[in-house]
């Protein structure tokens, strides 16, 4: 296995310094919101983590559709990579939600729609990954889980859209969201540009995970390889 | 309107909880390298040795 490239060095050293510059954003740039007040800052973190896991969620079925075309397992590799680090993220939000929640609604968890679909996501993908452990033939393993990740990914919009579609408690970031909803606040400039930058921030953060992830797929096909060949 | 220490206390259970998930993720993605490194690392030997 080839040592880490310059190009993930560089993304190693990138994600450190945007995290670094994002904690400065969020709790000395950013002000301070009038009725949250401090708790208002874990928004910065639990969107950008909503945000790349999603996308990552819908990145994982973009590779599984390239498998089903061309059979090449390295793309199995980047599916499961991409559900991984999706799934560590999407939890990260679900959890600093629930978190924000309990001062905002009085509780930490209700089966409201955003929180109920969020869950079932996270339940799905999760799912995923034990299900394939069961299946010994890799392509057998390979196309499963590009057919699961593919059906998989249509609660990744229902998610997204829950809030506009259902009553619900959550508020909505942009546009108009239900009458019902509590813990919504007009942003200033100020943060919303904080948010983009955490939502950079994490993004890069994401792209790096990934490159570690796909390189230890890479890694273990390797290993798999070397072990069949010995039998 | 929220209590400043309140506030402040789930603030950091916030960031208490998204750096603790995001350091497990960091580690468990180094102990697996390290793993499949030392598992290569004998099956070479093996190679080797035969």
């Amino acid at each position: 296995m080839e040592p880490q490239p310059v190009a993930l060095k560089i993304l190693n050293t990138l994600s450190i310094l945007c995290f670094l510059g994002s904690l400065g954003m969020v709790f000395l740039y950013a002000p301070l919101e009038v009725t949250m007040n401090y708790v208002q800052k874990l928004f910065y973190f639990h969107v950008a983590n909503a945000w790349v896991g999603m996308l990552g969620f819908l990145a994982a079925a973009v590779a599984g559709i390239i498998y089903l075309v061309t059979h090449d397992i390295k793309w199995d590799i980047i599916e499961i990579a991409a559900i991984e680090i999706s799934l560590v993220f999407f939890l990260i939000a679900i959890l600093s939600g629930s978190i924000w929640a309990r001062p905002s609604w009085g509780t930490y968890w209700t089966w409201e729609p955003r929180l109920t679909t969020a869950a079932i996501l996270e339940m799905v993908y999760i799912a995923c990954l034990l299900l394939r452990q069961g299946i010994d033939d890799p392509d057998r393993r390979a196309r499963f889980s590009a057919v699961y990740t593919l059906i998989g990914s249509i609660s990744v919009p229902i998610t997204f859209l829950s809030i506009r579609l259902f009553r619900t408690i959550h508020p909505v970031l942009i546009g108009s969201g239900s009458a019902s909803a509590q813990g919504s606040f007009d942003m200033t400039p100020k943060m919303l540009f904080t948010m983009f930058f955490t939502l950079g921030t994490f993004s890069v953060i994401f792209v790096a995970l990934f490159w570690h992830r796909i390189r230890l797929g890479q890694l273990s096909q390797l290993v798999d390889q070397r072990k069949l060949e010995e039998q | 309107m929220l209590g400043y220490a309140i506030s402040l206390k789930y603030l950091f259970a916030g960031c208490a909880v998204i750096l603790v998930v995001l350091a497990v993720y960091l580690v468990s993605l180094f102990v697996r390298w390290r793993n499949l490194k030392r598992d290569l690392h004998a099956l070479e030997q093996s190679n080797t040795g035969e």
